[in-house]
């Protein structure tokens, strides 16, 4: 088998916030009725945590499942274990209205770490990061300059961001951009 | 700024992050209608200024599609609404009678 390596293999670049490419994640994308008992069962077997809430990511150690839709979710985990979870969820699921698809290597990860975290992604998305808007566990999908993006925040200093592999380099030009030194606003 | 409230995700969304879809309601002619009504359908929209009825998709988003009653001239937005509609919502067309008055749905239908 191929000796698999994420976008960017852990590109890291400090401004006034830390930005590092985060290398390899196990990515799921389940469609299906998130109110299905089956499904909520099926998502807490492999992940570990309840379906969340909308416009939530709920997490647990190296596994989170985030809202993305009203019928799609992100199931994270690690990314030995994606494929294994992949074929639990599908068979899990048999005989429901539901996807489960490994996405893993369509995708790119990043963190952004450090008290200018909100400052940089507020630079370059249309939305309302400031501490009362943006609370630990929001999930929110939207554009990164001109790419599709999905962020939240972990903790109280760190997001963690989802893109398109192929828009990896785009992205991480346009954080490490932002997190300039000397570009602080200090609005948020 | 055009903001509009995504009705799926609760986002207000803001307009670089949704997409338009034109004019809502339209009703498809398909096998069977004649060739007015099928050009009709195919060609002709309303152009209203003042409130108008439109299908948005939020793009940068979850990805659905939705309506949005708003004006076009003064972008005031009176609510947006599921897709899964023929007709607005009694809420949505309260709310656009309450600012006009002299507003009908059967009049926007009819405009060109």
């Amino acid at each position: 088998m191929s000796n698999a390596v994420s976008a960017l293999q852990g590109a890291t670049s400090e401004g006034f916030a830390m930005i590092t490419e985060a290398g390899l994640r196990g990515m799921i994308t389940l469609r299906g009725d998130l109110s299905s008992a089956k499904l909520k069962k099926a998502v807490k077997s492999a992940a570990g945590v309840d379906v969340p809430a909308q416009r939530a990511c709920n997490s647990a150690g190296a596994k989170a499942v985030a809202w993305m839709s009203p019928d799609e979710l992100l199931v994270m985990v690690p990314y030995a274990e994606v494929v294994d979870a992949t074929s639990r969820l599908a068979k899990a699921l048999e005989g429901e209205h539901a996807l489960a698809v490994n996405v893993s290597d369509a995708r790119a990860v990043f963190t952004i770490e450090g008290e200018g975290g909100r400052e940089v992604l507020a630079k370059l998305s249309p939305v309302d990061l400031s501490r009362e808007a943006f609370t630990t566990g929001m999930f929110r999908r939207t554009r990164l300059a001109q790419a599709a993006v999905a962020f939240w925040l972990r903790d109280e200093t760190t997001f963690e961001l989802v893109c398109f592999r192929s828009e990896a380099q785009y992205v991480f030009d346009a954080l490490s951009m932002s997190a300039k030194p000397g570009s602080e606003v200090g609005f948020l | 700024m055009l903001i509009l409230e995504c009705p799926y995700c609760g986002v207000k969304a803001e307009e670089t992050e949704l997409h338009g879809g034109g004019q809502a309601h339209i009703k498809r002619e398909t096998v069977g209608s004649d060739d007015d009504a099928f050009e009709h359908y195919l060609f002709t929209r309303a152009n209203p200024r003042g409130v108008h009825l439109e299908r948005w998709r939020h793009a940068n988003g979850c990805g659905k599609w939705f309506h949005a009653a708003r004006d076009t001239t003064t972008l005031e937005v009176f609510g947006t609404y599921s897709a899964q509609t023929y007709v607005p919502p009694k809420a949505i067309i309260d709310a656009i009678t309450a600012k006009r008055p002299d507003w009908s749905l059967n009049d926007w239908q009819g405009a060109t």
